[in-house]
């Protein structure tokens, strides 16, 4: 499983390299989103400050939803799910696969959207490896999900639309656990963020778990 | 010898329509078999169904001695489907396809070259990304995905369209070629008289299902077909299929007509 993993992180990460669809579409758009809640919070400093960490993760989940739709087509077109169920690869390591390049492509926009909030926020950011705990656990946890439900809604004639509608409610404890952590690493008392990031990691870890076991049922039901 | 595909009373659902609605078939080693029949007879349905792709909900359907209702998971790995789509990914090149089918299957690197020389994928067109190729390019490049596994049954449908005359002959050399390495082919065509040159029997469907045996309909000589040993020897090089490939233009410019002698044929009504 861990060998099929390693195989369809590795297209699924130089399809993109070759598309640079994250370079040139999902990041640009995470930007401009972070300017957008600049533009409008900015008369009250005070506010956008207080509100950096969940901006910032409401942010990554809306340009996740794009990251994970990007994933779930690329084996929709010409015939590659049914390649894929006639290739022999293990349909857990097929999620795992797609959940460590769609982690990959998130962790590097998240490099960037931490970047626009000190540049545009003012953020200050305290506890780095709260911060980074945070980001690695909360990602999986939003790949893992993403993944999982991109396959569920890919049979659909509607999954563009489908996908944020079916996921987003699914991901607000990451959204919670993650903005309190950020809260914690950004503020005076970074200790206070850990237990939130041990919820994340639990959180994914769950979604992992379910994702791979489920991930066969849902290639050959779509 | 037990058949490579055993069929009765098959019957499986598209949606809640019949696509199979009890179709008989047995394949024995080595053969190739045309499906014929016009448009939504089934023939699709029917090769999908044998590699695994659509359930079978009722009757027997045993491929390469698996039970496709129990385990289609089985069977998948050992068969190859050409179907009306290619498999590939438009911004990976011909090489990165090849390759990463290839390890999905466990494929040796060296079946892995050996089809890419095969099919002429070695030069220049090995580093172009899919998405670039022409039609016949990208047929090639889907071929060569499936070959480099090695399978022992190939369900091929409509391998020719779309494909001009030189590419239909690489076609035709690469399923003589399979068959003398011991694979099975079952094929659709709409290119009779070039898909009965190479076919052993011809299995007619109408409406999903097929009729008792007996009447000839069509044959083809099929022999450039014969089975050799089970997976011996090497995948075969450009040049030797180049060989074939003439050799199948050949055959195909005399190939007898629907209903004039040559192998065995099924009728089904």
């Amino acid at each position: 499983m861990w060998r099929d993993a390693t195989l369809v992180a590795g297209r699924d990460l130089r399809v993109e390299l070759r598309s640079r669809v994250t370079l040139n579409q999902v990041a640009p758009f995470a930007v401009v989103v972070l300017l957008l809640f600049a533009f409008a919070l900015d008369p009250d400093r005070g506010v956008l400050e207080r509100a950096t960490a969940g901006l910032y993760w409401v942010a990554v989940l809306l340009s996740a939803l794009l990251a994970i739709g990007r994933s779930a087509a690329l084996d929709e077109s010409d015939g590659a799910r049914d390649a894929l169920r006639l290739s022999g690869l293990e349909p857990g390591g097929v999620f795992l696969g797609k959940t460590a390049a769609v982690t990959v492509q998130l962790l590097v926009l998240e490099v960037l959207l931490g970047a626009g909030v000190v540049v545009l926020y003012g953020a200050e950011p305290a506890g780095i490896g709260l911060l980074v705990a945070t980001c690695v656990t909360a990602t999986v946890g939003v790949a893992a999900t993403g993944t999982l439900y991109g396959a569920l809604v890919s049979g659909s004639r509607v999954r563009e639309t489908l996908l944020p509608l079916l996921l987003l409610p699914v991901l607000a404890p990451v959204l919670i656990g993650a903005t309190r952590a950020f809260e914690a690493a950004l503020g005076s008392v970074p200790a206070d963020g850990w237990p939130w990031c041990g919820l994340l990691a639990g959180l994914a870890l769950l979604y992992s778990v379910a994702g791979a076991l489920a991930y066969g049922v849902l290639l050959e039901g779509s | 010898m037990e058949p490579v595909v055993h069929l009765r009373d098959a019957v499986a659902l598209l949606g809640r329509f019949p696509a199979l609605a009890g179709v008989d078939l047995d394949v024995a080693r080595g053969e190739v078999i045309l499906l014929r029949g016009p448009n939504g007879a089934g023939k699709t349905t029917l090769l999908r169904a044998c590699a695994g792709l659509v359930p079978i909900v009722r009757g027997e359907a045993v491929v390469l001695g698996t039970d496709l209702r129990r385990d289609p998971r089985a069977v998948r790995r050992r068969v190859a489907l050409l179907g009306h789509a290619s498999g590939l990914y438009d911004d990976l090149t011909v090489d990165e396809n090849v390759r990463f089918w290839g390890r999905a299957a466990r494929a040796r690197r060296a079946d892995v070259e050996a089809a890419l020389r095969l099919l002429g994928l070695d030069g220049r067109l090995r580093h172009v990304p899919v998405g670039r190729l022409s039609a016949g390019q990208r047929r090639r490049a889907s071929l060569a995905c499936l070959l480099a596994r090695r399978p022992e049954l190939w369900l091929l449908d409509e391998p020719h369209a779309g494909l001009d005359n030189a590419a239909r002959d690489q076609i035709d050399g690469l399923v003589r070629q399979a068959v003398r390495q011991g694979a099975t082919v079952l094929l659709s065509s709409h290119e009779l008289d070039r898909a009965q040159a190479l076919a052993d029997r011809v299995v007619e469907l109408v409406a999903g299902t097929n009729a008792p045996t007996g009447a000839p309909v069509a044959a083809g000589d099929g022999e450039a077909a014969r089975p050799g040993p089970a997976g011996a020897g090497e995948i075969a090089d450009a040049a030797d299929v180049a060989g074939v490939a003439g050799a199948a233009a050949v055959v195909g410019s005399s190939a007898p007509e629907a209903g004039a002698s040559g192998g065995e044929a099924t009728h089904v009504a």
